[in-house]
């Protein structure tokens, strides 16, 4: 990434997070008391807490140009989060877009000042690449919800269904018995 | 001439809106998505407990099968328990919105939808209560905060109702003591009394109702599934306990929840059980009709809540015990505490709890005759009753999820954190703000460990689970104790979730693991038959 980029995003790096949060928050319910945006406490407000982190550690990613995989922690927080509160998928990845239009008229002025479109959609690239990223988290949280219930009737069932003599399990050491010569 | 269309500039499309479109609360309607609801009660299971409308219904469908005449029952519903219930009068007239509540649900705080503030959520069946029993609300309707009673707004009482986990963490909070359990509580009656209560509270509580147990294992299965914990508990110690059942003239009778008879990790608890009562040569027995400490009737109806409580006394009773001891339970234990004495006591045929083995006597059991496991297990560690090696732990790093009723409902904070410590060496407590009466639920309590409602569950205990983490990361920790078998079938799904890596455990499993008993062999396994590492093992 050009510098002059690097440097404007680092220059802007607090307001645009701030600006990023508050876009993220307003696709939550409106709420007048702006629970997730003033309880700092990381306890007692989980969500904004984990976007703080989470937004900061992959627009970081974003400036210093690391590979996407290193922002995969980040990302992985935030998304898991998004992928059980009800919203549709494009809506619960909208996130990462929303840093485009952030960055873009944040930097409205010096984009056209300093000629860097270029660069800018270098940048934009890179958000691009991390959307696809991105989405694989997502499929991954929402495959692992569905593996979750039926996990949950295994746990529920199979010692049931063992003592019912239904099922039952072969001790390891007996199914590697070597003397069974089978021709398959 | 056609008229002219203005068209929008590249600039102005480029403007898109992000923003939802706001409604005032009373005019959202509420949307069923899937995974965030449970399915709807069925017809032969309210049947069984003879509640009204029996029928089979589906919340996502838009015909909910409603009673002719409901929005009269509902109302008459209300009046009935404002009449019966001073709390639930005082409860809607005395909320004055300070909003101290608000952001103390676990609910609320891992959706920020604000309905799940408990303030608004009780306010939900505040307005009808205003619109039809308050003088402000008949005159001015909706200028006094009053609302029709319409489909809507019992679809919106149904979500809502059955979003609240019962579990007490505002009320800590509430400069009035109104206790939002309750209001679900009510709220839960009123809906089913128009047949609208949940498949995984209905079914439980019409199966405890019919074998004594949620369920519904009768009594040769479950002399079977104990039979063969005796085995697996013979495997690992050499020792062959002998529980006995329905034994009259035993001196105590034991009941704990259902769970901990099927399901990993609640049967490794049962064994612990069985494992400590032998090792003590207690004179105890089980029953296979009360086979069950948990009762689902309790989110249902105060009336059924009593019907499946009522055979814990009978049968200590009919079989002439002096006390009870209670199991790791969550919701049972507020059962137990608060209301078994006044629905089913006085239990004057039975004798204040008294440790055979300490000589404690449990005067705060002195009026329902029944005391927890962990207290009876921690007079005996304080007495240096157990012989204990706490090293079979080591390749544990263990903290405790108060489970919100023991905790809240009936004050017990460190009797398990007694137990833990002297079991195990290393122990970690999660961030003040998030345990002991401050605990947050485990986001699946009062019913709502369903598999369908998955994504509701996760982010509901998403504020627990965040404390886990935190502890996870700081500590190594890799075992979240826990004295509630709610807890206990529903965290492993949580934590897979949350924090892979962190497996879940009762009390007494762990106790079971540093339990020395009189002629054992040498341990190699633990409880779950896994390897103790460390301890002639392979690991």
């Amino acid at each position: 990434m050009n510098n002059t980029l690097k440097d404007l995003l680092e220059e802007k790096r607090s307001v645009i997070l701030t600006k990023w949060f508050d876009s993220i928050l307003d696709t939550y319910p409106a709420d007048d008391s702006g629970f997730l945006k003033k309880q700092k406490d990381r306890f007692l407000n989980p969500i904004g807490h984990t976007f703080t982190n989470g937004i900061d550690g992959v627009l970081g990613g974003l400036i210093s140009g690391q590979d996407v995989e290193e922002s995969a922690s980040f990302l992985n927080d935030i998304i898991k989060v998004r992928a059980v509160q009800s919203f549709s998928p494009s809506k619960a990845m909208g996130f990462i877009f929303a840093l485009k239009k952030v960055v873009r008229e944040e930097l409205k002025k010096e984009i056209r000042q300093n000629q860097i479109n270029e660069e800018l959609l270098g940048f934009e690239s890179k958000i691009d690449d991390l959307a696809l990223f991105a989405f694989d988290i997502y499929a991954k949280c929402r495959d692992q919800l569905s593996e979750q219930k039926t996990e949950e009737l295994k746990r529920m069932t199979f010692s049931l269904l063992k003592k019912a003599n239904l099922v039952s399990e072969i001790p390891a050491q007996e199914f590697e018995r070597k003397d069974l010569d089978f021709n398959i | 001439m056609a008229p002219k269309v203005k068209l929008p500039k590249p600039g102005e499309l480029s403007i898109i809106d992000y923003s939802l479109p706001a409604t005032d609360w009373m005019d959202t309607p509420v949307e069923f998505k899937p995974n965030t609801f449970c399915w709807g009660a069925k017809g032969k299971d309210l049947e069984t407990l003879g509640l009204p409308n029996a029928r089979d219904w589906n919340p996502s469908e838009e015909d909910w099968k409603l009673p002719e005449n409901w929005e009269q029952t509902v109302l008459d519903g209300i009046a009935e328990r404002l009449s019966k219930y001073r709390s639930f009068k005082i409860f809607m007239d005395i909320c004055v919105r300070c909003g101290a509540c608000a952001d103390k649900c676990h609910f609320y705080i891992s959706t920020g939808d604000p309905k799940n503030m408990p303030v608004l959520r009780a306010e939900l069946l505040r307005s009808v209560y205003k619109r039809y029993f308050t003088k402000s609300g008949k005159l001015f309707g909706r200028l006094a905060g009053g609302r029709e009673l319409t489909v809507d707004v019992l679809k919106e009482w149904w979500s809502y109702f059955f979003q609240c986990t019962e579990c007490r963490r505002c009320s800590v909070y509430c400069p009035y003591g109104i206790d939002q359990a309750e209001i679900t509580i009510i709220g839960r009656e009123l809906l089913n009394l128009l047949g609208l209560n949940i498949n995984w509270i209905s079914g439980p509580a019409a199966a405890c109702y019919k074998k004594g147990n949620h369920l519904g294992i009768e009594p040769h299965a479950l002399t079977g599934i104990i039979d063969s914990m005796c085995d697996d508990i013979e495997d690992i110690t050499g020792i062959r306990v002998n529980p006995t059942f329905n034994r009259k003239g035993a001196e105590i009778l034991f009941v704990t929840p259902s769970g901990d008879f099927m399901g990993e990790p609640g049967i490794y608890t049962c064994m612990g059980y069985l494992m400590l009562f032998h090792e003590l040569g207690l004179d105890y027995t089980w029953s296979t009709y009360a086979s069950e400490g948990g009762n689902f009737g309790f989110f249902t109806s105060n009336d059924t809540a009593k019907r499946l409580n009522y055979k814990i006394y009978a049968e200590a009773k009919r079989l002439g015990v002096k006390y009870i001891i209670g199991g790791e339970c969550g919701h049972m234990w507020r059962v137990l505490n608060q209301y078994m004495d006044t629905w089913n006591g006085p239990a004057d045929f039975l004798e204040v709890p008294k440790s055979p083995i300490t000589g404690t006597v449990f005067e705060n059991a002195k009026s329902t005759k029944m005391i927890h496991i962990s207290e009876f297990v921690a007079d005996l560690i304080k007495h240096n009753k157990l012989k204990l090696d706490p090293s079979r732990n080591d390749h544990l790093k263990v903290t405790f999820h108060d489970s919100c009723n023991p905790s809240r409902g009936m004050g017990m904070f460190d009797e398990p954190r007694h137990i833990i410590k002297a079991v195990c060496n290393n122990f970690y407590e999660m961030p003040e703000n998030t345990i002991r009466e401050q605990t947050f639920c485990c986001g699946s309590g009062s019913g709502l460990n369903a598999s369908e409602n998955m994504e509701q569950r996760m982010r509901g205990g998403f504020p627990r689970a965040n404390a886990v983490r935190y502890v996870q990361q700081k500590h190594g920790v890799n075992m979240l104790a826990n004295i509630c078998a709610v807890d206990r079938a529903a965290l492993p799904a949580l934590m897979n979730y949350w924090n892979p890596g962190v497996e879940v455990a009762g009390v007494t499993e762990l106790l079971a693991n540093a339990l020395v008993m009189k002629g054992e062999k040498e341990r190699t396994l633990d409880i779950r038959l896994n390897d103790l590492p460390g301890k002639g093992g392979n690991e």
